[in-house]
């Protein structure tokens, strides 16, 4: 009884008891939630377009945000080094699709899984022997990113916003809607969506496939530079930010591999669920829950809808 | 030339379903035994030993319950590290409680509660395959990992959070712990693989390990002609860990000595899993080639900067084994999909043509 207490009733109790407490925890949640939604953004861009499954996203964050740091660190004024970590990234897609997928066209998915995680060992043993291994804070400053935080007065306590925070959520939200913008209303857009709909359609009234694939890992590069930026800014920009980015593997689950939105309400049921999870009921488990937490609701979640929320109903054909 | 096998008539069922049929094959694998029992023990130096040949071996281990699973039975798996901690942890519980049993048989038996372990992280993939069943043996994974921290009991809530390998001894020789032999430890792990390997070869060849390959090739037409995906699917699953479980015991007893959480880590997953998309997948040769590869490669790299007189540092050859690793993968995924294993079979069929290469047999 003690058990069932502890888990069905006592965390409600808690959260009605400290409503401003149950606010600050949600908030935080979401905000990691955001930027799990960004990182798996990524993978939504790259799958739709290729049907690949690019590992090497979470490890992307980190490279991009690297790059930027370090040419600031070079030198350069914060603008010029974006600039120039935007062309590197560029620079990364065209080689990305020129020396590996161009070379697996129609390969089975697991062989296309398995090629991004050579990507992956490939970005990360470079970016450490170029960049040093250790963590980097990020030029938050430079960049003209607001710091410090504002308190919030609510239910007779007190909720605190950082300031990056908010800022990371509304970066977020623009970037969303620059995609949705950019899917619907260009040319290019349209050639991806087009793509992603059918590859031999696509090819069949003059799209170039190779051209495309370029593009959407260019996007997916820079959807990673922001996410590196906004994330960095939160803590600092290192190596233990790709296996925190494994989480978005999760939130894909939850949202379906295809689809944008699913992404962004995955990120966040699984940023917000996770820390109420670890707050309310980690104490149940000991604590860092947190770790598998995303894994674990994915995987329970699967057993009941296997293509995710909104994802494409998975037909088998013979 | 050296292959050819004119002449070798096969006069009975039993010489007709060998496993190694042909007789140049049978007279390799003899010498390599040969040469792995005897002259390695006698020859070769500690180091070579503990540090090449001992960590080569586990891995190989390892490499084939992976290859279980995603070659032969086409489940993509990323928790093979966890599911080797299982086995470790198994283990080394039950010899804090039987220390009177033989500690090679509860290496063994180590593997029955990873088999278990992977039973259960193994019943999503009735419902789900292909890429979502890698992430969700990604919650394996964490989840487990988290298990070797927080269950205080697994490590019997030493204060380090390590499991430190006691000495054990079979016939007055000890066989784990710090007062082991080199050449000791190498001769049990020889002797567990040789035995495994042999049973996995069995297996894959016989009933189940035909229906895993229908499986993986496609699971609708083998379920049509009567293969049951659960039992097939759990079974990969179950021997599979099993295999893991096992080489995660010896890991920790026969090869390190003491473990924590660390050594059971998502790496150490991908690690495996690069031996066998490096050796080849569907292959029991490739796992060994693959785990040779991959420890050998760090060692050469490490190796050929100072025989040259570079002096590079050890972060530094590091990164560098992972570029070269990484640039290894995608090289085979693009030109030889199938692996080590598949070139030595095309180098196979070379020898028996030679010198007249367009010769039909």
């Amino acid at each position: 009884m003690d058990i069932l207490h502890s888990i069905f009733v006592a965390p409600f109790i808690d959260m009605g008891a400290y409503p401003d407490f149950l606010l600050q925890v949600i908030w935080e949640g979401f905000v990691a939630g955001v930027l799990y939604s960004l990182i798996a953004l990524g993978f939504v861009l790259i799958y739709k377009a290729s049907g690949v499954f690019n590992f090497a996203q979470g490890i992307m964050v980190v490279f991009a945000a690297l790059v930027l740091v370090s040419l600031h660190e070079m030198g350069m004024p914060a603008w010029v080094a974006v600039l120039v970590s935007v062309v590197v990234m560029g620079l990364l897609a065209i080689g990305v699709e020129r020396f590996v997928l161009r070379k697996l066209v129609n390969q089975h998915d697991a062989i296309l899984l398995m090629a991004t995680i050579g990507l992956t060992l490939v970005l990360k043993g470079s970016g450490q022997l170029i960049f040093g291994g250790e963590p980097k804070p990020m030029i938050t400053r430079e960049l003209g990113l607001p710091t410090g935080a504002s308190d919030w007065e609510v239910f007779g306590g007190v909720v605190i916003f950082q300031h990056i925070d908010i800022a990371a959520t509304v970066v977020a939200l623009l970037m969303v809607l620059a995609l949705a913008v950019f899917f619907s209303k260009t040319r290019i857009g349209r050639a991806l969506r087009a793509v992603a709909d059918d590859h031999q359609a696509a090819l069949s009234v003059g799209i170039s496939l190779h051209q495309i694939w370029a593009i959407v890992w260019f996007a997916a590069g820079i959807v990673a530079l922001v996410t590196g930026i906004m994330w960095g800014a939160r803590s600092e920009v290192s190596f233990a930010l790709e296996i925190i980015a494994l989480k978005a593997l999760a939130v894909l689950i939850l949202g379906g591999f295809t689809s944008i939105p699913g992404a962004i309400v995955g990120g966040l049921v699984i940023g917000i669920g996770e820390k109420l999870f670890e707050v309310y009921w980690g104490a149940l488990f000991g604590s860092g829950v947190e770790a598998w937490f995303a894994y674990v609701l994915a995987l329970i979640f699967l057993l009941f809808r296997p293509q995710g929320l909104f994802g494409e109903r998975i037909i088998e054909r013979v | 030339m050296l292959y050819r096998e004119a002449g070798q008539f096969k006069t009975s069922y039993a010489a007709d379903q060998a496993l190694l049929p042909i007789l140049q094959d049978r007279i390799g694998l003899s010498l390599i035994l040969l040469v792995a029992f005897v002259g390695i023990p006698l020859l070769a130096t500690d180091f070579f030993i503990g540090s090449v040949m001992i960590p080569f071996l586990v891995f190989s281990l390892a490499a084939i319950g992976l290859n279980i699973l995603t070659g032969y039975a086409g489940q993509l798996s990323l928790g093979t590290g966890a599911f080797m901690g299982v086995g470790a942890y198994a283990c080394y519980k039950l010899t804090t409680y039987f220390p009177d049993i033989n500690i090679i048989l509860l290496i063994l038996f180590s593997g029955v509660f990873s088999a278990a372990a992977g039973v259960l992280f193994g019943l999503p993939s009735l419902r789900i395959k292909g890429l979502y069943l890698a992430i969700t043996t990604l919650a394996a994974q964490f989840f487990l990992e988290w298990c070797f921290i927080r269950i205080a009991w697994l490590y019997n809530y030493n204060d380090s959070g390590a499991i430190e390998v006691p000495t054990r001894k079979l016939l007055d020789i000890a066989i784990t712990g710090a007062s082991a032999t080199p050449v000791v430890r190498y001769l049990v792990i020889i002797s567990v693989v040789t035995l495994m390997a042999l049973v996995a070869a069995n297996v894959l060849r016989g009933r189940i390990g035909r229906s895993w390959m229908m499986i993986r090739d496609m699971d609708i037409a083998a379920e049509l002609m009567g293969i049951r995906p659960l039992r097939a699917k759990l079974s990969a699953f179950a021997f599979s860990s099993y295999y893991c479980g096992v080489a995660g015991a010896l890991m920790v007893f026969m090869w390190i000595g003491s473990a924590e959480v660390e050594s059971f880590d998502i790496n150490h997953s991908f690690l495996v899993l690069f031996m066998v998309i490096i050796g080849g997948m569907g292959s029991l040769l490739g796992c060994f080639l693959g785990a040779a590869f991959i420890w050998v490669l760090p060692i050469i790299i490490r190796a050929v900067p100072q025989l040259i007189g570079l002096d590079l540092l050890a972060a530094t050859t590091e990164h560098l084994t992972n570029i070269i690793i990484g640039v290894l993968i995608i090289f085979f995924l693009i030109v030889e999909p199938h692996g080590l294993a598949r070139l030595w079979q095309l180098g196979k069929e070379k020898l028996r043509t030679w010198p007249f290469p367009y010769a039909s047999n």
